[in-house]
């Protein structure tokens, strides 16, 4: 579904990513580690064409990012969910605008929407606070928020950026029963995460593959976690 | 003919999707104001165009087609020199009638500018013959070469003369009034473009989390042009109506104020203002547009 081919990626300096090639197969459980600063959200970045490589191919869904126009990517988009290391919420709106803003941004029907809506909000547990703006949301309840509204459109891939990132650990292996349910449901994940606790909680679960970026590289981490 | 389907949506709007950008306070109502000083100024370029046109073709119109000829000769002369110039007339190319003045209507054309008491038969005047054309015209420097032989006193006055400067200083009065239209649109479209880009660049972290959740330019677009058109509507219909009520209720000064008299509205003339709301919806339209596209270019 994702695939990055030799892709380096630099900011304008030095290349903080290189000569990296990653797959995402369906219904895969990846975690992305590595230490805050070695480039793991920027990766996740090239894989929903927020940044486009300097350096190497990046297919999504088949299709050669090079190719699309900025509509293109739009679409693509859609395609994938994603929990931002930093929600990206438009403040004004309330809970439930933010999570169905991908379905009104799509031009989908958002009355026929409606139940599904319900239904994960309740899932997530945030059916209390649908008519709360995203600054009155605690941590936890901003991240759950954030992975409702990456499952509106209800996408075969997830990436989720450091998503137990400001919450206490009860409330991480909450969010992570989630992501193992959505994995489990046939969805591919891939987390980005410097908590190596969860990590193992997850292998606990389910066989996971462990990524970590070291020396501008993404390696597969052995069993030693 | 294309833009008008858009400028209907752009219209009726969709509740949701604008409420995606955060409602922006005081400076919409700048964009209100810009377009009703706008709307309320073209009011008046436009009456100023109307009436320029409408006193070009009066001019043109009752102008066209006569001369006079003015017969200056002795007493005993004036009878046979008339019957010789009308002689003229009748032989020559172009002249569809000629009518000798009579005296009373003389007096009558005289008296405004003598008063009524002045006893015109002992005075020395001119007899006036009236020239209607024919739809062919004539040669007036032709008409002059013959008069000249065969009626020395007579001398032609083909109107034109004076006529063609007035009807193209009316002319051009017209035009400064559309240009000056064409300058109020092209202001407007640049200050709600100015306003635009300062609400596309006040709303940079709104349109990147759009971009995120996958919307398209055109999407995103769309909240803002709605926004600026009906604002541009809204300001330029008020400002029309002022406009045009400042228009009715200007005192009405009669026919001798020429061109002022004339300022204003005449039947259905009072139709086409109604046509500037609805323009300064489309430019601004446009103008938004053309900015939102321009500045989604740069955004991932
Ligand atoms: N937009 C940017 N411009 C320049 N440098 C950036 C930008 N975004 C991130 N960086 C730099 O790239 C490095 C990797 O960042 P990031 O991918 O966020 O790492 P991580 O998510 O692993 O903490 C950091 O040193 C960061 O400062
Ligand atoms: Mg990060």
């Amino acid at each position: 579904m994702i695939e990055l081919e030799d892709v380096s990626h630099s900011y304008g300096g030095a290349e903080l990513l290189s000569g990296i090639s990653l797959r995402l197969q369906p219904g895969s459980f990846h975690f992305l580690t590595g230490p805050s600063g070695a480039g793991k959200t920027t990766l996740l970045k090239l894989c929903y064409a927020e940044l486009r490589p300097t350096r190497g191919r990046v297919r999504l869904f088949g299709a050669e990012l090079g190719g699309m126009d900025r509509d293109a990517v739009a679409r693509t988009r859609r395609r994938i969910g994603v929990v931002h290391q930093d929600c990206q919420f438009l403040d004004h709106l309330p809970l439930t605008d933010n999570v169905s803003l991908p379905l009104l941004a799509a031009g989908r029907d958002m009355a026929a929407a409606a139940a599904n809506l319900r239904e994960l909000l309740a899932w997530v547990g945030l059916q209390a606070h649908t008519d709360a703006l995203p600054p009155q949301l605690s941590g936890g309840e901003r991240q759950r928020a954030a992975l409702a509204r990456a499952l509106i459109m209800d996408p075969d891939v997830i990436l989720a950026d450091e998503p137990t990132g400001n919450v206490d650990w009860e409330m991480s292996l909450r969010i992570l029963q989630l992501l193992v349910e959505l994995n489990r449901m046939g969805k591919a994940i891939l987390v980005a995460t410097h908590d190596l606790n969860l990590i193992r909680a997850a292998k606990a679960q389910l066989s996971a593959r462990v990524l970590r970026i070291k020396g501008r590289q993404v390696q597969l981490a052995g069993a030693d976690l | 003919m294309r833009r008008l389907p858009d400028l209907a949506a752009a219209l009726a709007g969709d509740a949701r999707a604008d409420r995606v950008v955060p409602p922006s306070g005081f400076t919409a109502h700048l964009t209100q104001f810009t377009a009703a000083a706008m709307a309320f100024l073209a009011v008046f370029a436009l009456a100023l165009s109307l009436a320029a046109g409408r006193l070009a073709d009066h001019w043109d119109e009752a102008m066209a087609r006569t001369a006079t000829v003015r017969l200056s000769a002795p007493e005993g002369q004036m009878a046979a020199q008339t019957e010789a110039v009308l002689e003229v007339l009748r032989t020559t190319p172009g002249i569809a009638s000629a009518r000798t003045i009579p005296d009373e209507e003389q007096r009558a054309l005289l008296a405004p500018w003598f008063g009524p008491d002045l006893p015109v038969d002992t005075l020395p005047l001119p007899r006036l013959i009236e020239i209607t054309e024919t739809a062919a015209g004539m040669d007036a420097d032709a008409l002059r070469f013959r008069l000249a032989g065969e009626a020395p006193g007579a001398v032609l006055d083909d109107h034109t003369r004076w006529r063609r400067p007035l009807i193209e200083a009316a002319g051009r009065l017209r035009l400064l009034g559309w240009l000056s239209i064409g300058l109020i649109g092209a202001a407007m479209a640049a200050m709600i473009a100015l306003s635009a880009h300062a609400a596309l660049a006040a709303n940079a972290r709104v349109i990147e989390v759009l971009r995120l959740v996958g919307a398209r330019d055109a999407f995103i677009a769309r909240a803002f042009v709605r926004r600026f058109t009906r604002r541009a509507l809204e300001g330029a219909a008020a400002g029309t109506a002022l406009g045009m009520l400042a228009l009715a209720l200007l005192p009405r000064a009669d026919a001798a104020a020429g061109v002022l008299a004339g300022l204003g509205f005449r039947g259905a003339d009072w139709l086409v203002p109604l046509l500037l709301p609805p323009i300064a919806a489309a430019v601004a339209l446009v103008a938004t547009r053309v900015t939102a596209m321009r500045v989604l270019k740069g955004i991932t």
